[in-house]
């Protein structure tokens, strides 16, 4: 038998600690994975840093980390939400996002199909969302030493004259809006990872929301205050609106709106819709009198069809927001304590 | 929803709250059992809406309130066992034992799993044969059939890597022991839906004869809640004593014969210390003799544990109906769900927790 000198395998299927240590792997799966997807005149250059012109005027800038397990949900993945996530950081202050960066860290044995996966739909969305990803970087951690992917992404933009949103604006009889249902999205992740089945599926809101929070802005430059409520729901984002501002806010439960299937798993899985993560939704807090203009535009925009008034802002019970219930009592809407818990029975 | 929503309905909840405030001519004391049903009334402001004749107090029904601090800490030292994966219900991980809670144990290394189910937890031992699997096995006679159906099927399949560390209580004799304390304000009883669903209504007639009061299976829906809270008081008015069906869409006489069967087959009843309560005859299950092989009290020595209580904590007087929650003087002050000297402010289903989170102030 003839041995012959064996050449080093270049073509993986998953990754390799070797992706990572910036040799010819390294440069494999930049030219495999990533340009393809990202092409564009910045990263183009193969530079350690993306230069571009700035307007006149104020800048905003914005990271977030991602670490959803899992990594794919119905209605999106670790990615979309990635680039989503920062788009809509910027544009709820106000900005028009421009330039983003992404880290990744990945986990030695992911498999690249879903790596590229991945990197297809945040080229994807950040078209979808006028945005250029301009810069990157990639680390290969030892198997267990972190969850498949974790991506980081950062972005800039710059800020319309003009327009003055923040947490501390409120005032009261403000008019408070979501742009749509909500807890579409924790609920997706939920039920995966549980492996909870419906009838119909639940599907990740993710959206980059720039297109319509600046159709709002175009028609009303005077809204007070813009968040998307992620993490802790809206009932804490609108908790942290109403201590910053040191207002009360007041909802109308039955005003809330709230998909059919999530009301459903929440109910068995005990938990409330208020508390769960939205990744396409937004919270807008007007003036009384322009609440129907915002409506309008937000009714024509497709993240935005089912925009509601939810609430409003009043001078009382300050830093705290309390639920009207459909029978005429009033409760606290708290801000939730941490990780959902599952009831026993 | 079906099933949900004509139950909460606010015309047929208007209908009913001026049907109580019709009858209700005298003041009347009405005890819900559950704490899901607690946590029901608070959410939906039900006792805000009440005419001021008629007080609900809150009782021990919440499977986290009631379980001993003897048995967290146990739960923690095997946790901290090499080999172990301790699985339980969400709600157990929060609740602390003398210094930490499974959380904690959880960050410091422990294999600490949240489960939906017993099965769930048998199945993480058939898939990790070379581990000891234990299930933190809490709650009333709602949780008790799986329970028992997760040993049995242990049993028959050889799974010997999985035991259940059990802390299961049962109602009536909670019920009992409320109705006979000196201090008893209770003059009527919402019976645990759920409950009810296994057990059936059958065994609270004798408490009903022997106490002379109402006592009536109800739902967790506000329409569900109001109508048994209506019977309840019809009842008191009229000077009935026995049990009427407030739930008749889930509960029938004779409960879940079959769910009774497992439980019997697994579990006997024996005396149980209640958190905050004390020992309670008769008022525990656990494991007959012949499953004591998937008993990880006996599997696990971890020697004598005496934990200590605040004793700034009255939770037992709140489990009782004999307090309500913000009449605690460290209501809302030394104690809130960060930092909770009792277990009744750690479970969603707790009475201090629920509260706190929708009426810690009381303007609201």
């Amino acid at each position: 038998m003839q041995l012959s000198c064996p050449a080093p395998i270049l073509r993986h299927e998953t990754v390799q600690m070797a992706h990572g240590a910036g040799g010819r792997l390294s440069q494999e799966l930049t030219q495999r994975v990533f340009m393809p997807h990202l092409q564009n005149a910045f990263l183009d250059q193969l530079d350690d840093q993306a230069k571009f012109d700035t307007v006149p005027g104020r800048m905003a800038f914005s990271t977030d980390t991602y670490v959803v397990s899992p990594l794919f949900f119905p209605g999106g993945n670790i990615g979309e939400l990635a680039v989503n996530g920062t788009v809509n950081d910027l544009a709820v202050g106000g900005a028009v996002p421009m330039y983003l960066s992404a880290g990744f860290v990945l986990e030695e044995g992911l498999p690249l199909a879903e790596l590229e996966e991945i990197v297809r739909s945040m080229a994807e969305s950040a078209r979808k969302a006028g945005v250029m990803i301009v810069a990157g970087d990639t680390k290969v951690v030892q198997k267990g030493q972190c969850d498949k992917i974790f991506i980081n992404t950062s972005g800039v933009g710059f800020v319309r004259e003009g327009v003055d949103v923040s947490c501390r604006n409120l005032k009261p009889d403000d008019a408070v809006i979501v742009s749509g249902t909500i807890g579409d999205h924790g609920m997706a992740v939920m039920t995966t990872r549980e492996g909870l089945s419906f009838q119909s599926r639940i599907s990740s809101d993710t959206a980059a929301l720039n297109g319509m929070i600046h159709a709002v802005l175009d028609v009303v430059p005077g809204v007070h205050a813009m968040r998307d409520p992620t993490r802790g729901g809206v009932a804490a984002t609108l908790n942290e609106l109403a201590s910053s501002s040191s207002v009360g806010i007041e909802l109308q439960e039955s005003s809330i709106p709230v998909r059919e299937e999530v009301r459903g798993a929440a109910e068995l899985l005990g938990i409330d819709p208020l508390t769960v993560a939205n990744e396409g939704k937004l919270l807008l807090i007007v003036p009384e009198a322009e609440a129907g203009r915002v409506l309008e535009v937000m009714h024509a925009h497709e993240y935005g069809r089912e925009a509601a008034l939810i609430g409003k802002v009043v001078d009382d019970h300050h830093g705290m927001v309390v639920m009207r219930t459909p029978f005429g009592s009033r409760r606290i809407v708290e801000m939730p304590l941490g990780e959902q818990l599952p009831r026993i029975c | 929803m079906k099933f949900i929503d004509e139950y909460r309905d606010p015309k047929r909840a208007l209908a009913l709250l001026e049907e109580i405030r019709r009858k209700a001519v005298h003041e009347w004391t009405i005890m819900e059992i559950c704490g899901g049903q607690t946590h029901s009334i608070m959410r939906n402001g039900i006792d805000q809406l009440l005419p001021p004749n008629v007080h609900l107090v809150h009782g021990p029904g919440c499977p986290v309130c009631v379980t001993p601090l003897e048995t967290i800490e146990r739960a923690l030292v095997i946790a901290s066992r090499p080999g172990v994966i301790l699985t339980s219900f969400g709600d157990m991980l929060r609740v602390p034992g003398s210094s930490k809670d499974l959380f904690m144990a959880r960050s410091e290394g422990a294999d600490v799993r949240i489960v939906f189910s017993p099965l769930e937890a048998l199945q993480i031992a058939r898939d990790n044969p070379d581990r000891e699997v234990v299930f933190l096995a809490v709650g009333f006679e709602t949780t008790a059939p799986a329970n028992a159906m997760a040993v049995r099927q242990a049993a028959r399949e050889g799974i010997a890597n999985f035991s259940e560390l059990v802390s299961q209580v049962m109602v009536p004799p909670a019920m009992r022991a409320i109705l006979s304390s000196p201090d008893n304000r209770v003059q009527g009883f919402l019976a645990a839906g759920h409950v009810c669903a296994i057990m059936g209504w059958e065994e609270y007639e004798p408490v009903a004869e022997e106490f002379g009061i109402p006592v009536v299976p109800a739902g967790f829906e506000p329409v569900d809640l109001l109508a048994g809270i209506l019977k309840v008081v019809e009842m008191l008015e009229s000077g009935t004593a026995g049990v009427e069906n407030a739930y008749g869409r889930i509960v029938s006489r004779e409960g879940n014969p079959e769910a009774r069967r497992v439980m019997n087959e697994v579990f006997e009843v024996a005396d149980r210390p209640w958190r905050g309560i004390g020992v309670i005859p008769q008022s525990g299950l656990v494991l007959r003799e012949h499953y004591s092989a998937f008993d990880a009290e006996k599997r696990f020595d971890v020697g004598h544990i005496s934990p200590c209580e605040s004793p700034l904590c009255r939770s037992g007087e709140v489990l009782q109906g004999h307090l309500k929650p913000s009449e605690c003087p460290a209501f809302g002050r030394e104690c809130t769900p960060m930092t909770p000297l009792g277990a009744t402010m750690v479970s969603s289903e707790g009475a201090c927790a629920a509260y706190y989170k929708y009426h810690r102030n009381t303007t609201v």
